[in-house]
């Protein structure tokens, strides 16, 4: 497979340090990684190693304490914020699917998905268009006016997976996606994670613990007191 | 963008209805205290208008004839009569006494009034059945509130009376309602003593060298008669002839009848500021303290709304939303809890304000400030909302 000449993600020498003297904690010694566009990485390591740190980094939910991160060769930090609007940022250009699909629970299926959208500016009906082809894409459009509570814990998955991808967001960030799902579901949320990084050249990492999934990757980061290294996966089809 | 404040309403509107009934009634009592006030006032307003008196004639440095006794002589009014522009006079008496009628029990305030020709003041300005009183004895005009029946008898003290007309919105300032009798019989009733007490000041009268002379024939009956006798009203009720000033006639009187005189806007001084100025400050702390606990009541509910949405709140900041777009919502839920109490409380304060025992008059101008007052406090009360769904961590939404 030919790659595009820009990496969807460049972190170089990315630190995380929490708290401040005794109770400091490094949870990102120096992260390097790239991620290309289409491509489904997967991320292990064991508990506390900083995994969930890195995605909320990546993510421009909490600030890194050094080092340098690209996203799209448009450098976003580099010792400190390189742009003024994070929320912007995460709106437009990063995806989030985390362990439980916190979805809102006062909207129905459809418009959790069309939220982003019109948060993004699109109106009202461009947004439930857009949401209704993504719920359709992921098999849940036979749910779309129902309310969140009334879907099963695969289908919520897949309704948040749906909104990830709703603002054609380069980036998704997933983390443990899988984990509440039985591992038949499991695969299948996979399976819809790399038909989507096809289709939209999307670039995702997922974060997991999951024997039955790790072998679908092509390419694994391991954490470890927070180092990565790189290891080739089995690309195993599902 | 869909209304995230309605649609989180509407998910859980059972929990805001009921929310909102319960600030709403909490409003009404508001309201009601509120109406409370504007009905004393209204109750002095239309004594004042409904006696029909551009001035008050009372006995010399009192507030007479409603907010302290008074009592002059009742010729008095042929000297005021003659006066330059004045155009009527009417003596008038008035007494609150407690009416036992048909096995209820009702404060009423008793006014006697010239009754020897029409549009003498002091009589109602119009009835709302019946006819005025045309007997020099023993007819009476009643308010409505008093529960009396056309035709109907009733005993004040003495004598039976009969009931010939129904007044409306007659009462006294603190709200009892009239009986209108003539003159004559209000004296009877307010002055006379009992059987017992007159035979008792007969004898004692008798009793005393001084009126029982010897050979003085006449006197002990005279001054017998004198003391059985009320020669006494409350207060003259003036009205003046068109363009009079009432402030000049007024001082004429104090001048050269040694009486005291007060003019309509005198009369509501004393009516609405002076007599009703404790119950209006009672009130008034009442109303602070009703804003307050709606405040908090509104600012903890809100609060607590926001804090259950932690999660939701933190995945809208995760996926993007604005801080505008989270304040909005809960502002809005605020107004919009505001505006479900202020439509319970306007209505429940319309349903049960009649059923009061004293005027509660609920004016428009009062609702309207009411609304305002309560969405201002609902503004203001999810500010502490507001301020802690601000400092929500986004990061918080995705957990370990
Ligand atoms: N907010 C925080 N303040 C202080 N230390 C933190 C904070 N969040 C995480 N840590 C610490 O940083 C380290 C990495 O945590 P992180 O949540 O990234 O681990 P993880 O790899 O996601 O683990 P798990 O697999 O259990 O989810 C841990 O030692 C953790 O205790
Ligand atoms: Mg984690």
């Amino acid at each position: 497979m030919d790659r595009p000449d820009t990496p969807a993600i460049r972190l170089t020498g990315l630190k995380k340090r929490y708290g401040t003297g005794d109770a400091a904690v490094d949870a990102l010694k120096g992260v390097d990684m790239t991620i290309w566009p289409g491509e489904v990485v997967g991320l292990v390591g064991p508990s506390g190693s900083g995994k969930t740190t890195l995605l909320k980094c990546l993510g421009a939910v909490i600030e890194p304490t050094g080092g340098h991160m690209e996203l799209a060769g448009e450098t976003i930090y580099d010792h400190g914020w390189k742009i003024p609007d994070l929320r912007a940022l995460r709106r437009d250009r990063i995806g989030f699917v985390f362990q439980a699909p916190y979805l809102i629970p006062f909207l129905d299926v459809t418009d959790n998905v069309a939220l982003l959208p019109m948060l993004a500016g699109k109106d009202n009906a461009a947004a439930r268009r857009r949401a209704l082809e993504l719920l359709t894409a992921l098999d849940v459009a036979h749910r779309a006016r129902a309310q969140v509570s009334q879907l099963s814990g695969g289908e919520q998955q897949r309704v948040a997976i749906a909104r990830s991808l709703a603002n054609h967001a380069p980036i998704i960030l997933a983390d443990e996606p899988t984990a509440p799902l039985d591992s038949e579901r499991a695969l299948t949320v996979i399976r819809i994670l790399n038909e989507m990084a096809v289709q939209y050249q999307t670039a995702i990492i997922v974060v997991t613990h999951d024997e039955k999934i790790i072998p679908t990757f092509k390419r694994i980061y391991h954490i470890r007191d927070g180092k990565t290294h790189e290891e080739a996966g089995e690309g195993r089809a599902i | 963008m869909i209304n995230l404040a309605g649609r989180d309403i509407l998910h859980g509107w059972g929990k805001f209805l009921f929310t909102g009934v319960g600030l709403g009634l909490l409003i009404g009592a508001t309201l009601t205290m509120a109406g409370v006030f504007r009905g004393m006032v209204d109750d002095g307003q239309v004594l004042i208008d409904n006696s029909g008196a551009d001035l008050w004639v009372v006995q010399q440095g009192t507030l007479g004839p409603y907010a302290e006794p008074s009592s002059i002589r009742d010729d008095v009014w042929r000297g005021i009569s003659g006066m330059p522009g004045v155009a009527e006079t009417g003596n008038a008496a008035y007494l609150t006494i407690q009416m036992a009628h048909a096995g209820r029990e009702t404060r009423v305030m008793i006014v006697g009034i010239e009754v020897d020709r029409p549009n003498r003041p002091g009589a109602p300005p119009y009835l709302a059945a019946g006819r005025p009183i045309l007997q020099g004895h023993y007819e009476a005009i009643a308010d409505e509130k008093t529960g009396l029946k056309l035709g109907e008898r009733v005993r004040i003290r003495r004598h039976d009376y009969t009931v010939v007309g129904l007044a409306r919105r007659m009462v006294s300032s603190s709200g009892d309602p009239m009986i209108f009798v003539p003159l004559k019989d209000a004296q009877e009733i307010q002055f006379l003593r009992d059987n017992d007490a007159l035979v008792n000041e007969r004898a004692r009268t008798a009793a005393n060298p001084a009126f029982n002379r010897p050979g003085v024939p006449g006197l002990l009956e005279a001054a017998q008669g004198a003391a059985t006798q009320s020669r006494n009203v409350n207060t003259v009720l003036v009205r003046l002839t068109p363009g009079a000033d009432p402030e000049a006639v007024a001082s004429e009187i104090r001048r050269w009848k040694r009486l005291t005189a007060y003019t309509r806007a005198q009369m509501e001084d004393i009516l609405i500021a002076k007599l009703i100025a404790t119950s209006a400050k009672q009130i008034g702390m009442f109303l602070v303290i009703l804003a307050i606990v709606t405040a908090a009541i509104v600012a903890f509910i809100i609060y607590t709304m926001t804090l259950a949405k932690v999660r939701e709140i933190a995945v809208l900041k995760l996926i993007g939303a604005r801080n505008r777009i989270i304040a909005g919502m809960i502002l809005q839920q605020a107004l919009g809890l505001g505006f479900i109490g202020f439509l319970v409380g306007r209505v429940s304060a319309g349903l049960w304000g009649p059923a009061f025992p004293k005027y509660v008059l609920l004016l428009p101008a009062d609702a309207i400030a009411g609304f305002v007052i309560v969405m201002a406090i609902c503004a203001l009360a999810s500010l502490f909302a507001i301020r802690a769904a601000l400092a929500i961590d986004p990061a918080e939404a995705i957990g370990g």
